[in-house]
């Protein structure tokens, strides 16, 4: 169960990153020696263990009230924007 | 391909839709699912945001309890089965409205799963299954100027609760998916989980589609519909997708499986460019919210405090006030307009008589206008106090339709506009005798009709009589007084 080349272009694509041919051929032999750890955990008999959801997973129902508070003022929310124009963030523009 | 309008009755034999809708459904909290900000619809963009809904690196989600509580209610009432535990998933995928870069979703441990809803269309009762039902997060609200070269992001709306509803491949024809629509948008009413508005975006609907030849029990390649905003849009968009799709398997040409769009201007389907590598979610347990356990006490109580459901609230009109299915279907479909009838019969005990003011003149005057019942000054005191002047003669249904309209502009008691008005019926029989001679003696021409036997003359001369009283005059006297005015007139010849 190796990972191709291929399926680690996609995955650069999938996140966005542009990755040299040297760094392609680099993640593919990463990517693999992690999985191989990870098989060989796949050795340990576990059955009867229910999968671990969380790292916190004995604590569950973690809530807040319906209680609506003000948020950041807009002021603020412009001075993080990287462009901004008339109280609307402004990206590039998307293709539908 | 060229815009085809039907197809014939051959085909449409020949070949069958199989359609599933997947629904969003805004919940009606007052702050957002993992964070306080409020969730008013309308406000200035990017004035109801925080770190947490701006996805600002290290903040962190915590789950609001009343969005729990909604979507269980939504969930039982589509009558799933509510699991002993399920958890939150991040769904991965770059969109600028998404500034995580992942939504924060359900995957593989929904809240409610194997439910159900029934629909009625031609009188036919069928149910529709519903396969699960997940919360999620709402998305920000991406503006797309036209001819723009960028986009605009409003994140107000990013971060509202959502729940997404997804059926059963059961819908076989657009008249069932708007059935089903129309049943789960009365049914979220109902329950008080979401105002469903197309309109502002609180209801939205994807559809799947194929075709297959009819008799066979082997799904065709399933094609998803987008960006159908309206609820036309949705009966259009899916009538040009089984067209569309019936054509091609005929002429024996592959269905491609793909995303389309509804093209509203140009009334077709087209296939949505790009992002088909977005359908690789990259599924994960979300690591910064701990499992929701559903506990059967909680789940119950949750139910224990449900309203009523609209196809209990049909039964009970049906029984209680002996009204026929029709009727119950049509009062029954908005609770707000349900409760005013019941409020009616509750100070006016006439079941039928409020059911028929209600269909004929309350939802009239409400679709003309475009509002809400709650939005118009109408109360049932107004109504029940209108059939009353009906009962006791002091206006006849004509004019009480004419009233009827000014109480619903502007909420003014019926019997003071009849009295300030004077629109009360003349039941003066010196008045109205009056009257009806004088359209005798003007009318020589339907006079001699009548007397040479035709009847309808009759009501020709009841209707100046009307008429030259303003609609105000006794029916049954003015009729009589006419007959008595003619006796009167042979008389003397
Ligand atoms: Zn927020």
């Amino acid at each position: 169960m190796a990972v191709t080349r291929a399926e680690v272009e996609h995955v650069a694509m999938l996140a966005r990153l542009s990755l040299t041919e040297e760094e392609i051929t680099q993640f593919t032999k990463q990517l693999n020696d992690i999985l191989e750890a990870v098989r060989r955990m796949g050795e340990v008999d576990t059955t009867g263990v229910p999968p671990t959801m969380h790292a916190l997973d004995q604590i569950k129902n973690v809530f807040r009230p319906d209680l609506p508070r003000p948020g950041l003022a807009r002021e603020d929310v412009a001075g993080i924007a990287p462009a901004w124009a008339e109280g609307l963030f402004v990206v590039p523009k998307v293709v539908e | 391909m060229a815009h085809v309008e039907s197809l014939d009755a051959e085909l449409q034999a020949a070949y069958e839709p199989v359609i599933g809708l997947e629904v969003h459904v805004e919940l009606q909290t007052d702050s957002k699912v993992f964070c306080s900000c409020p969730t008013t619809f309308g406000a200035e963009p990017n004035t109801q945001v925080c770190p947490v809904c701006l996805g600002l690196p290290g903040a962190l989600p915590v789950l609001n309890r009343r969005a729990v509580e909604l979507a269980l209610r939504a969930a039982l009432a589509l009558h799933c089965t509510i699991p002993p535990e399920c958890k939150f998933d991040r769904k991965n995928y770059f969109y600028p409205d998404l500034p995580k870069g992942y939504q924060i979703s359900q995957y593989d441990q929904p809240l409610g799963v194997n439910g159900w809803l029934e629909i009625s269309v031609n009188g036919e009762v069928r149910r529709i299954g519903i396969r699960r039902v997940h919360m999620e997060e709402e998305t920000a609200k991406s503006v797309h100027v036209a001819g723009g070269t960028h986009t605009l992001l409003d994140f107000n709306r990013a971060g509202v609760p959502l729940i997404e509803i997804v059926s059963e491949p059961d819908i076989r024809t657009p008249e069932e998916a708007r059935a089903y629509l129309n049943e789960l948008q009365s049914i979220m009413r109902y329950m008080e989980v979401s105002d469903c508005k197309m309109e502002e975006g609180s209801l939205r609907c994807d559809a799947n589609i194929s075709v297959r030849p009819r008799g066979t029990d082997v799904l065709g390649t399933l094609v998803e519909i987008k960006n159908m905003n309206s609820w036309r849009a949705v009966q259009k968009g899916l009538e040009y997708e089984i067209i569309r799709q019936t054509r091609l398997l005929s002429d024996g040409e592959p269905v491609v499986r793909e995303t389309r769009h509804w093209d509203e201007g140009r009334g077709i389907t087209r296939p949505a460019r790009g992002k088909e590598e977005a359908h690789d979610y990259r599924y994960f347990p979300e690591p910064d919210l701990v499992p929701l356990a559903l506990d059967p006490a909680w789940v119950a109580e949750v139910k224990a405090t449900m309203p009523e459901l609209p196809a209990e609230r049909r039964a009970r009109f049906v029984r209680d006030f002996g009204l026929p299915a029709y009727d119950a279907e049509v009062l029954c479909a908005d609770p707000a307009v349900a409760g005013f009838f019941e409020a009616t019969v509750a100070l006016y005990p006439q079941p039928k008589q409020v059911s028929n003011w209600i269909m004929k003149d309350v939802l009239r005057l409400l679709n003309d206008a475009g509002l809400p019942l709650a939005a118009t000054p109408l109360r049932p005191e107004h109504l029940a106090e209108l059939c009353r002047l009906v009962d006791q003669g002091t206006i006849n249904l004509t004019v009480a339709r004419q009233v009827f309209e000014e109480v619903f502009a502007n909420g003014r008691a019926p019997a003071e506009i009849v009295a300030e008005k004077g629109l009360a019926q003349i039941s003066d029989e010196s008045a109205l005798l009056k009257v009806a001679r004088e359209v005798v003696a003007g009318n020589p021409d339907a006079v001699k009709n009548y007397r040479s036997g035709k009847e309808k003359a009759m009501g020709f001369l009841v209707g100046q009589v009307m008429r030259a009283t303003k609609g105000r005059a006794n029916p049954e006297l003015a009729t009589a007084l006419v007959k008595k005015a003619l006796a009167e007139q042979q008389g003397q010849e």
